[in-house]
């Protein structure tokens, strides 16, 4: 067990050292998410002055964005923490090390989670400093959805993990476009009832939809729905598992094929 | 062969075979290698020489037959083996942007070496590495470069080394010493080593025995003074060159 704690530590220590030399890197992890809060702020602040529906549920749209990036930066954390290893063509080395594919997804787990909370953690500080925006007290809720997004998009990005694997960098595209192509159907900023009714039970399936819905309901009633909850768990885990296996038929794919020596080419 | 000789052996590949498609890379190969042996694996540009390496490392799984190492199999039991081999390419890179010591502590960190440190010191030392433990591998010269991929390839110190082209891009100077340097690794832990190289005088200077490979089958295998007597030619290059020209 210490090994395998062992060689998850190595590859975040990785990561560790990539951002340590590289302020890009760093910049580019809060320069979206804030720029994005701070859009929707002044966006949110506006509509305030000029409708009694926002003016009610004063930072509904700071806290929808907030969550949208949660979920953007937990797949796009898991992704591009892959795509270092494309990048750097390194994948080879790490396909002979003991690391197993098991391990390699936890860290990638992993990574994601700590890229996600600066990038985010960062956003929600400034809109808190900047924007006096709070969550509304609803003791664990808004932590227990913020956890469901994480999963969500640690599903989404393991499964493009296993199309990099497959297809190599020229899957890349998929890491930064996958989510927005779901974005329309799971009413990050208005209820589904306003997708055309075909659509609607497309959005059910994502339990991103659920979240948001459960959102909305806090702010605009004041109640917390545990079911939209569970239901959005319920989804997550099928997904991550579907997520999981995905990456993991590729990689067995891929030693089939002979792709893990020249991955990245 | 007796009981002694059996368990020397660390290698053993039966029937092993890879397809790609319609291409046989690799067709019906048998051999073993033993302990404290370097094995070469000669042949022209898709002979099935690094088809041949991955499938030996796990990283390639055969379309037919099996490669058992340290008397385990090698696909079965891959994570136990992998802690006992590495591996060294100068063409599979290591992240660029970090530091020689950056990416010998991440790769010590996977292989659970104890005493990191003190090992990448003892590198450092041995490989002549001390000067740019702390330089970013982007910033160093090819020679460099493939001298700190070695480094990472001996850094748990494996029972079973595979060396891809190792001395590649290096000037004759820097060759020699890493040659000279596998030399003394392996006198000093009994290790195995598999090459894959075309460098003729290299293979001679190293390799107890070698394999000849052309498309994807063993064509001859031996000593290289007994091939060269064999072929009645001077030197490996020669025989190479024969067998390479040979319809």
């Amino acid at each position: 067990m210490f090994l395998v704690i062992r060689r998850i530590y190595a590859m975040l220590l990785r990561h560790l050292y990539l951002f340590l030399c590289s302020w890009p890197r760093v910049l580019e992890l809060v320069y979206w998410p804030f720029l994005n809060m701070t859009l929707w702020a002044f966006l949110s602040k506006y509509l305030a002055e000029n409708s009694n529906i926002f003016l009610m549920a004063s930072g509904v749209l700071i806290a929808s964005v907030i969550m949208w990036d949660t979920l953007f930066r937990g797949q796009l954390g898991v992704t591009l923490s892959f795509i270092e290893e494309l990048w750097s063509r390194n994948l080879g080395n790490i396909a002979v090390s003991p690391l197993s594919p098991y391990e390699l997804i936890c860290s990638l787990i992993c990574a994601s989670f700590f890229r996600t909370l600066i990038g985010v953690g960062g956003a929600g500080l400034a809109a808190f400093l900047l924007f006096d925006f709070q969550f509304p007290n609803v003791g664990l809720g808004f932590l227990l959805f913020f956890i469901n997004l994480l999963i969500m998009g640690w599903a989404l990005g393991l499964a493009i993990c296993g199309l990099l694997i497959r297809f190599g960098l020229s899957a890349e595209t998929l890491a930064w476009a996958a989510l927005f192509f779901i974005q329309p159907l799971c009413g990050v900023f208005y209820p589904i009832t306003v997708l055309p009714e075909w659509l609607q039970p497309l959005s059910l399936l994502i339990p991103a939809t659920y979240i948001f819905e459960g959102m909305r309901l806090t702010y605009f009633e004041g109640i917390f729905e545990m079911s939209l909850l569970l239901k959005a768990f319920l989804l997550n885990l099928m997904y991550m598992f579907c997520g999981v296996g995905f990456l993991l038929l590729s990689y067995s794919y891929a030693r089939k094929h002979g792709l893990l020596l020249g991955s990245g080419e | 062969m007796n009981n002694k000789n059996l368990n020397n052996v660390v290698i053993r590949v039966n029937k092993l075979s890879k397809d790609f498609g319609r291409i046989k890379a690799v067709k019906n190969l048998n051999f073993s290698v033993k302990k404290s042996e370097t094995l070469a694996l000669l042949g022209s540009n898709g002979a099935g020489k690094t088809t041949t390496l991955m499938m030996l490392m796990g990283i390639l799984k055969p379309t037919y037959g099996e490669v058992n190492i340290l008397n385990y199999n090698v696909f079965t039991n891959r994570k136990m083996i992998s802690r006992e081999i590495n591996f060294a390419c100068p063409f599979i890179e290591l992240p660029q942007r970090l530091t020689v010591r950056q990416n010998l502590t991440i790769y010590g960190h996977l292989y659970g070496v104890e005493n990191l440190s003190k090992k990448i010191y003892k590198l450092s030392i041995d490989l002549e590495l001390g000067d740019i433990l702390d330089i970013r591998l982007r910033k160093l010269s090819t020679g460099q470069k493939t001298r700190v991929s070695l480094a990472k390839a001996l850094i748990n110190d494996p029972k079973i080394l595979f060396l891809d082209e190792p001395t590649a891009s290096l000037d004759p100077d820097h060759a020699d010493r890493i040659r000279t340097y596998l030399e003394d690794y392996q006198l000093k832990t009994s290790a195995t080593i598999v090459l894959a190289s075309h460098n003729m005088p290299e293979v001679e200077r190293l390799c107890s025995n070698v394999l000849m490979m052309k498309l994807g089958t063993v064509v001859d295998e031996g000593p290289p003074k007994k091939l060269i007597n064999q072929y009645g030619r001077s030197n490996l290059e020669e025989v190479f060159l024969t067998i390479a020209r040979t319809e």
